[in-house]
């Protein structure tokens, strides 16, 4: 008895903890139903009065959040198939056994990740106005995606290095070259791998910021739901109700997506650690 | 293609011996040439800007052709004299020592609770303290500005109706606690993420080590003590450096939120670069002056980080 109170003690301070680390998105939903008027004058209810859509309507149509929307996406897929492509090929090509240069590559990669970067902003910035993408996303997909390859080749790398080396040896007697081992054989194994790598750049390149807000510095309507966030705020920060619905537009996908897959996530990311 | 694949096929049954040289360099070309993408996209986007931010550094350049006007190393005698820099550099600073000393030890408490198979909803607990690390930094930053609003938001508005304070708290407004009320968020932010961290640190310790050291009459603090701790410190280096570098180059929240205000009181080293680099308002950008910002940035938290080497190497000793 006197330990099975001492062990649910606990829920005390948990459940308050919780409460208070949820209540910023709470009130956003409920915000982004109020009108305008009982945000300024209601009480701290989190039911609307009178549920209303106009906030979101005014986020989607006069605040662009559907430009944005439609931003966030393309940006977040161009990054995460650039990331599986680059990853996948990289590490499949250094788990090959004895390959000259592999050790100094890998840690390249590995110091870079423990290096402080200073600020390497500018000269990217540089770099993709001289290829010519200054005001596209894909020129922003491609600064995302370079740093962020790292962890994603290590992974790779991992889990080619542990396939049996007889299943690639059938995959040659059967006449498969180098790319269609790779291709057809090693890569539909690496489902698991394939599933963390692009659910975690998903959910780092829906979330970014700096490099968008830099790219798109000269063409707002490139903008991604970050960017276009600070906009909004920018522009009128006393349209409570209205940014929360932007901000509702923008959260509520990244969150149900992880909801869903919250697993993959945190195994990745403590995976990642553990390696 | 045919002529490769003949070549594989013909020798795969033969057991190679590795060779140096050029025969090491075309039994492996298809495995360099699936190198490079990543040694372009790596490089050109991780490796070269780390090498150019020094070259610009020497160059006063607004950015437009390429820089030629060499100035030596009057940017850097700049920087070093900007009371502005200092002060920014001491704020990323302060973002660090909150992560280190706040969050990290608050998120292995954490863990270590969340970490016992006997406590009930542990999962629940687990998502809900992870829930804001999946949310957009700058958009939840500024859904919590709006709640810390002086003019009718809700904490102010609590606190009021409470009677705790008779005059609303400008948390964000007001140079003296703009700084520890970012502080707040950012620990709030990032701490689910430092909570799974050590939470896969505390799986690598064997089951059965504990288990013996129960046996053998070890209560928890000893338990702690002499099995958990000792077990999880070289993974514990990794995530001391992983939140130490993610809290220093805090971009994101100030940037959307305060954008360094209100009087700098809240800018830090990303914010004072981005200022002088991209500032829409700014007349010309100065390329090279942010740069030598970075670099002498990337000098201090590299000397920051070799600091903590020696008191990392003890710890992994003992």
């Amino acid at each position: 008895m006197n330990r099975l109170l001492r062990r649910n003690v606990w829920h005390l301070l948990l459940v308050p903890l919780c409460l208070v680390w949820v209540y910023p998105f709470v009130w956003m939903i409920s915000a982004a139903f109020k009108t305008p008027k009982e945000m300024l004058l209601g009480g701290l209810s989190l039911l609307p009065d009178h549920a209303t859509l106009d906030n979101f309507r005014r986020a989607w149509t006069t605040a662009k959040f559907s430009t944005y929307t439609a931003n966030t996406v393309t940006f977040s897929i161009a990054v995460v198939v650039l990331v599986l492509l680059v990853a996948s090929a990289a590490g499949y090509a250094l788990s090959r056994p004895g390959l000259p240069g592999k050790k100094v590559l890998v840690a390249v990669l590995v110091a870079t990740m423990f290096i402080p970067h200073g600020y390497t902003i500018i000269p990217t910035f540089v770099l993709v106005n001289g290829l010519g993408l200054g005001n596209g996303l894909l020129g922003a997909a491609l600064a995302q995606a370079g740093p962020a390859l790292v962890v994603p080749v290590l992974l790779f790398m991992g889990f080619f290095s542990g396939i049996p080396k007889e299943l690639e040896e059938a995959a040659r007697m059967d006449g498969a070259g180098y790319l269609r081992t790779y291709w057809q054989v090693m890569l539909p194994l690496a489902k698991p791998v394939i599933g963390t790598v692009a659910l975690l750049n998903f959910i780092g390149a829906w979330n970014a910021f700096f490099i968008p807000l830099v790219f798109t510095l000269g063409n707002p309507d490139l903008r991604t739901l970050g960017v276009g966030m600070y906009g909004f705020y920018g522009q009128d920060t006393t349209d409570w109700t209205g940014l929360a619905a932007a901000a509702c537009i923008s959260v509520v996908p990244i969150v149900v997506v992880f909801l869903f897959l919250q697993r993959t996530f945190v195994e990745g990311i403590a995976g990642a650690v553990k390696s | 293609m045919t002529t490769t694949i003949e070549r594989v096929v013909r020798k795969a049954p033969v057991p190679e011996r590795p060779r140096r040289g050029r025969g090491a360099f075309r039994r492996h070309l298809w495995s360099y040439v699936f190198l490079i993408p990543l040694v372009l996209l790596f490089g050109g986007f991780t490796v070269w800007p780390m090498i150019a931010s020094w070259w610009y550094a020497f160059f006063d350049w607004d950015g437009v052709g390429s820089p030629a006007d060499w100035v030596g190393l009057a940017n850097f005698r700049e920087v070093l004299a900007s009371d502005a820099f200092w002060r920014a550099f001491w704020h990323s600073f302060v973002f660090s020592l909150a992560a280190i000393f706040v969050e990290l030890p608050l998120a292995l408490v954490l863990a270590i609770l969340l970490n016992n198979s006997w406590l009930r909803f542990r999962n629940l607990y687990r998502l809900v303290l992870f829930l804001p690390v999946v949310a957009t930094t700058a958009v939840i930053g500024i859904v919590i500005a709006i709640l810390l609003d002086p003019a009718g938001g809700l904490v102010n508005r609590i606190l009021l109706d409470s009677g705790l304070i008779d005059q609303p708290v400008n948390f964000l407004g007001s140079t003296s606690i703009a700084l520890p009320t970012l502080l707040s968020i950012d620990v709030w932010k990032g701490f689910g993420i430092t909570l799974i961290y050590w939470l896969a640190a505390l799986q690598t310790v064997p089951k059965d080590l504990q288990e013996a050291a129960a046996i053998d009459g070890a209560g928890f603090w000893r338990s702690l003590r002499f099995v958990t701790l000792p077990v999880v410190m070289p993974i514990a280096i990794v995530i001391l450096l992983l939140v130490f570098q993610r809290s220093l180059n805090t971009f994101d929240l100030v940037r959307a939120v305060t954008e360094g205000g209100p009087d700098y009181a809240t800018d830090v080293v990303p914010t004072y670069i981005y200022r002088y680099a991209f500032d829409p308002s700014l007349q010309a950008p100065r390329y090279g002056f942010a740069s030598a910002a970075g670099v002498v940035f990337g000098l201090l938290t590299l000397v920051v980080t070799l600091l903590q080497a020696p008191f990392m190497r003890r710890r992994v000793g003992s």
